[in-house]
């Protein structure tokens, strides 16, 4: 046992465990709420491509086909999926947070609705651009 | 910057939790596993197993852990008053979200009742946690009746319209339990004001008696204090009261804009 001053406790107080999934549970609204910030993280790295694909079409054709090589490659296809879910995903929660922004939709059910509206929504739209793509 | 581990004092040591075995021929047993920290040591917090027969105790976790205090280990330190939800001080964090001890039935848990302090707050000991800062953002929203007109002869009086703008608000008993399940607040809880106090300064910005609403907005116009708020709703999922803080917020963020308008 040891005399430690009041200050001397306080200093060492330990921090109590908050680490979402572990020791705070991941809830609907939170989950979505980092996927928003994940999926723009996405998009900003997504700039990347376009910007690739517009400088490889500005120098010429053979840029041009060693990108779409690439774009059509299976890891490319999965990175454009990624990116076209993400952009989507992003624009739904998105008009979510306008709907908030506005005051609304702020109990417990209409947050769990609108949470899975936008899940089911994004991936909706997402099946849409590649079918249309694909067409 | 946001943390994403525990520092290396607040890591749980798993080897040190004891357990403390049901008295034998209990038939309903269940575990709570408890957080445990003592200051008068130099030991990193551990987690306790206590098994507790279910037929010789109350059915909220608050029954469970007064019966453990009083009839397995007395040294298990935790807040308690009123037991029943009307002065917050048992806030901890039971089964992965903040409530209330004793409005969390044992039977809503399952599995083994998992006991820790509200999240990412300095503890003082076990389950209870340093609520300091918190208590000093509350005074800083100056939370009191402010005006500058003479005082009547008698009550300042408001209608019924607007005394109902205040019903989901006054009702904050601040037990901390929706800033301390707020990612922001974890990591800019030394500037973010949180939701229990944004609930709360939003509870004067609305009072048709308030006479500081101008002032009051002010100093809530701030990147961190009021801006920290991402719309996460930890809070409103977590509120033992069944309030609102997110709406208490969005309204305030309102607030602001309209005045600009």
């Amino acid at each position: 046992m040891s005399a430690k001053s009041s200050a001397e406790r306080a200093a060492a107080r330990p921090l109590s465990p908050f680490m979402l999934g572990q020791y705070y549970r991941f809830q609907i609204s939170s989950l979505l709420s980092i996927t928003h910030r994940i999926t723009g993280v996405g998009l900003a790295l997504g700039t990347l491509f376009l910007a690739a694909w517009l400088m490889s079409a500005a120098t010429g054709p053979a840029a041009y086909q060693r990108f779409a090589a690439c774009a059509r490659s299976p890891i490319g296809l999965i990175l454009l999926l990624g990116w076209s879910w993400s952009l989507l995903y992003h624009l739904c929660n998105g008009v979510r947070h306008l709907v908030w922004d506005a005051g609304y939709a702020f109990e417990k059910k209409n947050v769990d609705a609108g949470g899975w509206a936008v899940v089911i929504g994004s991936v909706v739209l997402t099946a849409a651009v590649w079918l249309t793509a694909y067409i | 910057m946001a943390q994403l581990t525990l520092p290396k004092n607040s890591k749980i040591d798993k080897a040190a939790g004891k357990t403390y075995k049901a008295p034998a021929g209990a038939k309903n047993v269940r575990a709570f596993k408890i957080y445990r920290y003592d200051p008068d040591t130099q030991a990193n917090p551990r987690v306790d197993t206590y098994e507790v027969d279910m037929d010789a105790c109350g059915p909220m976790v608050l029954d469970a852990l007064i019966k453990i205090k009083n009839e397995i280990d007395s040294t298990l330190t935790f807040r308690r008053s009123c037991r029943e939800g009307i002065c917050g001080s048992c806030a901890m964090n039971i089964d992965g979200t903040n409530t209330l001890a004793c409005l969390h039935a044992c039977g809503d848990v399952k599995g083994d009742v998992k006991i820790y302090p509200l999240p990412h707050m300095p503890v003082v000991k076990d389950l209870v946690p340093d609520l300091t800062h918190f208590y000093a953002q509350y005074a800083s929203i100056e939370p009191w009746l402010k005006t500058d007109t003479p005082p009547p002869t008698r009550e300042r009086l408001q209608t019924e319209e607007d005394r109902a703008k205040l019903d989901g608000l006054y009702e904050c008993i601040l037990c901390a339990c929706c800033s301390t399940s707020c990612p922001s607040y974890w990591w800019n809880g030394d500037r973010y004001l949180g939701p229990a106090i944004l609930m709360a300064a939003y509870r004067w910005l609305v009072d048709s008696r308030d006479e500081a609403t101008g002032e009051r907005l002010d100093q809530l116009e701030d990147p961190f204090k009021l801006y920290r708020c991402h719309t996460i709703l930890n809070c409103s999922r977590t509120c033992p009261k069944g309030l609102n803080p997110a709406r208490a917020i969005a309204e305030t963020k309102k607030m602001l804009v309209e005045r600009k308008v």
